[in-house]
């Protein structure tokens, strides 16, 4: 029972760190970037990369990966929503280009690593199993539950008590207002994307350390997740997206150990539904505090 | 006229799925016309399928009844939903999520072409006329701008319901006949991807007419088969084509045709007369 709770708030931190990415973009420039998925599968790749071809450790590999996915965020911004924001385009079309962007980066990295699970080098790793009364805790694990909490605290002091944080807090408020008050809006939009690709690039890296095997398509089931997730959570409410996470976390985890095995396929219904349930109960969602116009 | 029978027989499928995905583009434009943006036809759609389907193998209902009764079926259950989704817009994305756990194989290939594209000439033919009724201009003005449009006596919960069903309706036949247009179905056709996919052809096809989602349907339905020569790089190169096309006409392609117009006027100096 300890062991299925830990696996929950494992998947949900996962899911937090993906997903906060996600609605911070949403919440900053109204942007539903289907990309998100691939940053993620990148940052497991660039985790790779460092660790086999480089022979960085795996504490290092992470943190070049949130280095490279941010700077691709940023890159990714440029190439597919900076020229829409240009001709002040819909939000919808914002979504198509970040479709388009994201079919080219995964077909190429499935063309340069082929479209099967990957492992990392062997013994690169760190293994350890935590012992609680009668419950064997996977030690990295409990390593990737910490480093995610404390990543969606800087993130959380970043946001509230920096200048930085402000810029970006003006920009979602009213970009037009934003920059008449001096806010350098290239810079917050820059900085939004590098720290919500940043984040999603960490989650892949520590979701593929968790299952050592990664592939291209890997990201693709999280981005119906973090979107239901931000949903639920209140659309573009950080913390909000944060709750939704572990919920539905903890939900598919309860769906797997109370649900038998014929029922299998409807465990993603049952949790998906646990989701709906908070929705039909609070309509703005758990932390929304305005109502939407979106979605 | 060998060589046209001779196109017909080799791209028969890849016809077929045009004109259904053009179908499903025109049940989504229904609701973005009204300036809501819904991802719940993907399911509607699922509803025509298993519906028209079932009742054929196990009842032996006839394929048109079979077709309609799925449509009402999608239509009556969208209608509660369509409520909610005044108090609720999360329920788009639930009616999204809802998984569809159960594959059906060994449905009848019954789908004709012309059935397909009678269906498509009828509800393309039926929007363009609504769309220039009192139906229309209320749905255009609610897009526009919701508060003034209920500030004009415009009832805006019932043109949005209306929006709703009527694209809920349209998804479930075309589901019904895309399920009898192969033999099987399985439970991923209905879901995000497909949802997320079905707003892609209206959008890049454009939404101010219904000429855009039939644009786009077609274009983009057809685009992996133009490109298969380019063998492994041809979704590199349909990603490209897709975010070029929306990043230079972000309104969609029929808007190429304004585009044009509004240039040629620039150029005598006329744009802003026009």
């Amino acid at each position: 029972m300890a062991e299925q709770l830990y696996n929950a708030i494992f998947v949900g931190s996962i899911y937090a760190l993906f997903a906060v990415g996600f609605a911070l973009v949403f919440s900053v420039l109204d942007i539903l970037n289907l990309a998100h998925p691939v940053v993620f599968m990148l940052g497991a790749f660039v985790a790779l990369f460092c660790m086999s071809t480089v022979g960085l450790p795996a504490a290092l590999a992470v943190v070049a990966a949130f280095l490279a996915t941010g700077l691709f965020g940023i890159f990714l911004d440029r190439v597919a929503f900076a020229p829409l924001r240009r001709r002040g385009a819909p939000p919808l079309s914002a979504m198509i280009s970040s479709l388009g962007f994201a079919i080219v980066v995964i077909r190429l990295m499935e063309l340069r690593y082929g479209p099967d699970l990957v492992s990392y080098p062997a013994g690169s790793l760190p293994q350890a199993v935590v012992q609680i009364g009668d419950a064997r805790l996977d030690g990295l694990r409990l390593l990737i539950i910490g480093l995610a909490i404390l990543l969606m605290g800087a993130l959380t002091y970043v946001v509230r008590a920096t200048q930085l944080g402000r810029d970006i807090r003006a920009l979602a408020e009213n970009p037009r207002a934003a920059r008449l008050l001096g806010v350098d809006v290239d810079r917050a939009i820059a900085a939004t994307f590098f720290i919500s690709s940043g984040l999603g690039g960490v989650a892949g890296a520590l979701l593929g350390f968790a299952y050592n095997a990664i592939y291209p398509q890997m990201g693709t089931p999280y981005e119906l997740k973090a979107f239901t997730v931000m949903v639920v959570g209140g659309m573009g409410s950080l913390p909000g997206a944060v709750l939704g996470a572990y919920i539905l976390g903890i939900g598919e985890i309860a769906a797997l150990v109370f649900l038998p095995a014929e029922f299998a396929e409807l465990r993603d219904a049952l949790a998906f539904g646990l989701l709906f349930l908070v929705l039909v109960i609070r309509p703005r969602g758990l932390l929304g505090h305005r109502s939407v116009e979106r979605a | 006229m060998d060589a046209i029978a001779e196109f017909f027989r080799v791209y028969q499928t890849t016809i077929g799925v045009i004109g259904i995905n053009a179908l499903l583009a025109l049940s989504v434009w229904v609701t973005l016309y009204a300036g809501q943006l819904t991802l719940g036809n993907a399911a509607f759609m699922a509803i025509g399928a298993y519906g028209s389907a079932l009742l054929g193998m196990r009842l032996g209902v006839p394929f048109p009844l079979g077709l309609a009764v799925g449509a009402l079926l999608s239509a009556v259950l969208a209608l509660p939903l369509g409520f909610a989704v005044f108090r609720l817009r999360g329920v788009y994305l639930a009616i999204a999520t809802i998984g569809f756990a159960l594959g059906l194989n060994g449905i009848p290939p019954i789908t004709e072409l012309w059935q397909i594209y009678l269906s498509l000439a009828v509800v393309a033919y039926v929007l363009w006329r609504v769309q220039g009724s009192t139906a229309g201009r209320a749905w255009a003005a609610i897009r526009e701008d919701e508060i003034a449009a209920a500030s004009q006596g415009i009832a805006i919960r019932r043109y949005k319901l209306a929006a709703f069903v009527a694209g809920a309706a349209i998804a479930a036949w075309a589901g019904g006949l895309s399920a009898h247009l192969n033999f099987s179905i399985e439970p991923g056709d209905f879901g995000f991807t497909r949802a997320v996919q079905i707003l892609v052809f209206a959008v890049v096809g454009g939404t101010p007419s219904v000429a855009g989602p039939i644009v786009g349907a077609t274009l983009l339905t057809a685009l992996p088969e133009i490109l298969r020569p380019l063998k492994e790089y041809r979704d590199i190169f349909a990603g490209l084509i897709l975010m070029l096309v929306i990043i230079y006409l972000p309104r969609g392609l029929v808007t190429l045709a304004e585009l044009r117009k509004t240039r040629q006027l620039q150029e005598i100096g006329a744009a802003d007369v026009a």
